[in-house]
């Protein structure tokens, strides 16, 4: 074994992996055959370069534009579409719609690029809860408002389990040799997290609610928001290693960084917000595709002529009547020009400084605060359930060890009680760091071969012989998959002054405007943009919110 | 030369040649049973083997040390492997007598060389009268402490396969200890030292890993001889015979027992067959033994059995297996049965076929796998293929050794929003054994039971719905997808009794 492979394991994954995966005699594995498919980073990086050219002639004229097909973009276009918008165009720069709840599909089955489930809502009202209702997901509804939701949705059992020295366990906490310390000590925690959940200020808001914007802005809450989450829980003096590393790995599974870079509120929120600390939540709403299914959903919801994928938005000039908006086409860079009476701009901030003509001469202050988690996703395709010592199989398969977030089975909520088929592994990695910029670099250090002899290593030690049954490794690097809800930044000023509508004419849709990427608040920011453009355009009706 | 190193040598191989005859002949008399003749058999065939050898020794003229050597490596190879080998080929009983003798033959025939070698190698530096007597007594001091060992040590403590590939491991290192020993008289020793390593590193490798090799040993686990073994992508399915009939084993676990799967399979059918509006189309999901569809195909209405199962290894050995296929009274090679290799989860999720009766006969839920098929989606499915009219019944463990997982699967079936109706029968070679029976609307009985009966009759069909105390309903959650309760339940239930 040269001496670079470990080097290089024991960087990204943590030197206990390096030790494990590249034990002295042990076997290099077969190098498994794949590629990196994240081949749309040089469309994004035009934006860099000077103007790219413009259309001539006179712009196609709609009444609103949205910029970007993530699931802020969708949600936007799918509340426009239900009121009746008809001259609606949503510009996507990728391929296909979905931003990071994109999803791909082989002979095996389908899986996710990134996000990979929804919670279940706990209440039927709401954007979310509308969505899901189109989709049947939402069966029925009990007496005091909570949903019941299609069985073959919900994550099916087992759900969880970690893998510790040699053989896997159930459950995300590590259970086996905790001490009556550890156990005591998780016990306080889930407490501490109850009372947080049933928390509710003296407008009866909760202290944390889904999406966030709903919960108490009361200074005992915001509070939290000052510090890290590793400085709360240093505060409150949990001590225990088991613990920590449950916390740690949350915040690095939900906002792509470790807990000394996490405000505490959003720490907190992970594990109070969706339930109310006296009735169990449903659980995870999920699909082979992952979120992939409720892009598609909306999309259909939107229409395909609607969509324009491949379409780079370059610059968007607001006017007095409306707004210029200047398109490339990403494959054949033919210009497109259009004016919109409303445009949503449901990209991230660090697009919007290049993509706003004003913000290109001046920046907004704020733009600079918003910070991205870079990730990585491999799709790993398997001709038979990976062999495993303990706990079987589960959704979401972790290692203690590990940097690595682990993998979730795609194939784990298909209709068949036959598991011993090929499946499809999706395997989640953070660039965790405190320097995004940093971490950026590191993403785009490493290639095929370098993410190959990750994955391979990370899955090792607790699948022996694996590299025997892969047959194929895809690879995605997202540059900013995550906004970041570092120290300070929710409850901090540069959020609530990029919520605001630039004019009347162009407001603003990403989940990082909630400071968390998740699809509740993509979904919150869309329809709000969406609401507001109806309101520009003299059609406002009820709120779906 | 040192001379004690010499006698040592000998004591190591004679104990080796005794062992591996030992393995063999306990491994066959394990194996293949009538432990009399298996040892008679097997000590004779030795014997005659090394005679075999021994008469052979007089072709071997020049190199004798260098031959020696490679003789001590064939014999740890042979020896050392031949419980694992054995073990393996239990699978094809065919292969497995054929291996048993070629094995002993082998291995008599090459420690037969042994001796006669090392006495001609020897014989320029002693006296023959010394020589002579002092091999043979190594020799014979080895069979004992071998007759010894065996039974007291190695295989209470290290067990066959370990015992066979140490032994193994114990030759080989004689062979290469040997190249020092005899280096004298071999000339080149290196490129024989390396295959010497070889070996012994080829046979540590096993005894470090004879748990896994042992895990092959299946053949331990049944009490009644193998009679048939097969795996399939999806199960290892065994085969054996005793004196009170067959048995049918899927990944060592019982399925049935010929002297008395009537009971089981005629409390299977029959209550929902009589009480079913119609049964013109019957559906069997699992029972790929053919032995429910011979219950179903009892009775003259019945125009079609679609039969689905997962493992055409299994419906095509019920079909082509002589004595199984008499058992189930050919019934997979009836016309009316259709035979759907499928699985049964997606066979529902993605048909829409209406059936009149449904005869489902999965294994028992111990683990995630299997319990989906015990899932109130599962028997939402159910529900869209019913006639109207339709019964269905599940047979569903044990109410005795899991009775909480047993009302499980009654309290799931009414959660889907199913009329039940529990009932139980005793399967001597499982014990009590329970099913429910389901429907849209309490189904009254509406047809006579067939003839030919040998369990139920009209008179205990009435009594089987009756619970003793100690098998009563006891509350239990809902088994859904995403709390999989009945797995849990069925683990821990079945811990407490094995």
């Amino acid at each position: 074994m040269e001496l670079g492979r470990r080097d290089l394991v024991a960087a990204f994954l943590g030197t206990a992996v390096a030790q494990a995966a590249c034990r002295r005699g042990s076997r290099t594995p077969r190098p498994i055959p794949g590629e990196l498919v994240d081949r749309q980073v040089e469309v994004g990086h035009l934006l860099r370069g000077a103007p790219p050219p413009i259309a001539p002639g006179p712009p196609r004229t709609v009444d609103v534009l949205v910029v970007g097909a993530g699931i802020a973009g969708l949600c936007a276009a799918w509340r426009l579409a239900s009121a009746g918008i008809e001259d609606l165009v949503v510009c996507e720069l990728d391929s296909e719609a979905g931003g990071t709840a994109r999803s791909g599909r082989n002979a095996v089955s389908a899986f996710p690029w990134g996000a990979h489930y929804l919670p279940a809502p706990r209440s039927d009202r709401g954007p979310v809860a509308r969505l899901l209702r189109e989709l049947g997901a939402i069966t029925g509804v009990d007496a005091e408002g909570r949903p019941s939701f299609a069985e073959q949705l919900l994550v099916r059992e087992p759900e969880e389990r970690l893998f510790y020295r040699g053989a896997w366990y159930e459950g995300l906490y590590l259970r086996a040799g905790a001490s009556a310390a550890d156990l005591a000590e998780l016990a306080r925690f889930e407490a501490k997290m109850d009372s947080f959940a049933a928390w509710v200020d003296g407008k009866g808001r909760k202290a944390f609610d889904v999406p966030s914007g709903k919960g108490s802005d009361d200074a005992e809450v915001t509070s939290l928001d000052r510090l890290s989450m590793a400085e709360w829980m240093d505060a409150e003096g949990y001590r225990s290693s088991r613990l920590r590393w449950l916390v740690d790995y949350a915040c690095r599974d939900d906002f792509g960084a470790r807990a000394e870079h996490v405000s505490a509120w959003a720490g907190v929120w992970y594990f109070a917000a969706r339930h109310d600390g006296k009735t169990k939540s449903a659980g995870y709403l999920t699909w082979p595709e992952g979120n992939g299914r409720l892009v598609r959903q909306l999309a259909t919801a939107v229409g395909p002529r609607r969509l324009l994928t491949s379409a780079l938005v370059h610059t968007v000039e607001p006017g007095e009547d409306g707004c210029r908006v200047h398109a490339l086409d990403a494959r054949t860079r033919a210009p497109t020009s259009f004016f919109a009476r409303q445009v949503v701009f449901a990209g991230p901030r660090f697009v919007a400084g290049r993509v706003l003509s004003p913000w290109r001469k001046a920046p907004p202050g704020f733009l600079a605060e918003f910070q991205y988690s870079p990730w990585v996703v491999a799709n790993l395709t398997l001709s038979a359930p990976p062999p495993s010592r303990g706990f079987p199989l589960a959704w979401d398969n972790v290692l203690y060890e590990s940097q690595s977030l682990g993998y979730v089975v795609a194939t784990h909520q298909l209709e068949r009680a036959d598991d011993s088929g090929p499946t499809v592994l999706t395997w989640y990695y953070a660039l965790a760091g405190g320097d995004v910029r940093a971490e950026r670099a590191r993403l785009l250090s490493a290639g095929y071969s370098e993410w190959e002899q990750l994955v391979a290593a990370d899955l090792a030690p607790a699948h022996p012989g694996l590299d025997a049954l892969a047959t194929r490794l895809e690879v995605w690097r997202w540059g900013h998959a995550m906004v970041r809800p570092r120290p300070g930044f929710i409850w901090g000023g540069a959020r609530r002054a990029a919520e605001e509508s630039l004019g009347a004419r162009v407001h603003f849709a990403h989940s990082d405007l909630g400071g968390m990427a998740l699809f509740e608040e993509a979904c919150f920011f869309g329809v709000r943009a969406a609401e507001r453009c109806l309101a520009g355009l003299g059609r406002a009706g009820e709120s779906w919110q | 030369m040192n001379r004690s190193l010499l006698f040592v040598t000998v004591l190591v191989i004679a104990t080796c040649g005794l062992v591996y005859e030992l393995v063999v002949g306990t491994l066959a008399s394990y194996l293949l049973g009538d432990s009399v003749t298996q040892f008679s058999t097997i000590i004779g065939v030795y014997l005659f083997a090394m005679g075999v050898g021994s008469y052979l020794s007089r072709y071997l003229e020049r190199g004798l040390a260098r031959r020696f050597v490679d003789i001590e490596l064939a014999v740890a190879l042979l020896g050392g492997t031949c419980a694992p080998v054995l073990f393996f080929s239990f699978a094809w009983p065919a292969v497995f007598r054929l291996a048993v003798y070629g094995m002993v033959l082998g291995v008599g025939t090459l420690v037969g060389l042994e001796i006669p070698l090392l006495l001609r190698i020897l014989k320029d530096q002693l006296k023959f009268k010394d020589l002579v007597s002092q091999v043979l007594t190594f020799d014979y001091l080895g069979a004992l402490a071998a007759s010894l060992l065996f039974p007291l040590l190695l295989v209470p403590r290290l067990g066959l396969v370990r015992t066979s590939l140490l032994f193994g491991l114990l030759n080989a290192a004689v062979g290469l200890w040997s190249t020092w020993l005899l280096e004298p008289a071999l000339g080149g020793v290196k490129l024989l030292r390396v295959r010497a390593g070889l070996v012994c590193l080829l046979l540590a490798g096993g005894v470090v890993s004879a748990d896994r090799l042992n895990g092959w040993a299946e053949a331990q686990q049944y009490v009644d001889e193998v009679v048939h073994a097969t795996s399939s992508p999806y199960q290892r399915i065994v085969l054996t015979r005793g004196a009170r009939g067959f048995s049918l084993f899927l990944n060592g676990g019982l399925q049935f027992a010929s002297v008395d799967e009537y009971r089981y399979h005629e409390a299977l059918v029959h209550p929902a067959m009589v009480r079913a509006a119609n049964i013109k189309k019957v559906l069997i999901l699992g029972g790929g033994d053919g032995l429910a569809a011979r219950e179903v195909l009892r009775y003259p209405e019945v125009e079609s059995v679609t039969l689905v199962d997962l493992d055409p290894e299994m419906t095509s050995l019920a079909k082509s297996y002589a004595d199984l296929a008499v058992l189930n009274g050919h019934s997979l090679e009836n016309p009316k049965l259709h035979v759907h290799n499928e699985d049964a989860m997606r066979f529902l999720a993605d048909g829409d076929e209406e059936f009149d009766a449904l005869i489902i006969d999965f294994p028992d839920p111990h683990n995630f796998s299997v319990g989906k098929l015990y899932t109130t989606r599962f028997y939402e499915l159910v529900a869209r293929h019913l006639a109207p009219g339709a019964v269905a019944v599940v047979q569903s463990t044990s109410p005795l050794f899991a009775r909480q997982s047993f009302w499980c699967v009654d309290a799931t079936l009414r959660a889907a929003g199913f009329w039940t109706e529990p009932y139980h029968a005793l399967v001597p070679s499982f014990g009590e054994w329970g099913y429910v029976l389901a429907a849209r609307a309490p189904p009254a009985r509406v047809r006579d039971l067939p003839k030919g009966l040998r369990f139920l009759s009209d008179e205990t069909l009435p009594t089987l719905g009756q619970f003793p105390l100690d098998m009563d309903r006891v509350p239990a959650e809902v088994n859904r997808l995403n709390n999989q309760v009945l797995v849990r339940y069925y683990e821990d239930e079945w811990r407490r009794w094995n």
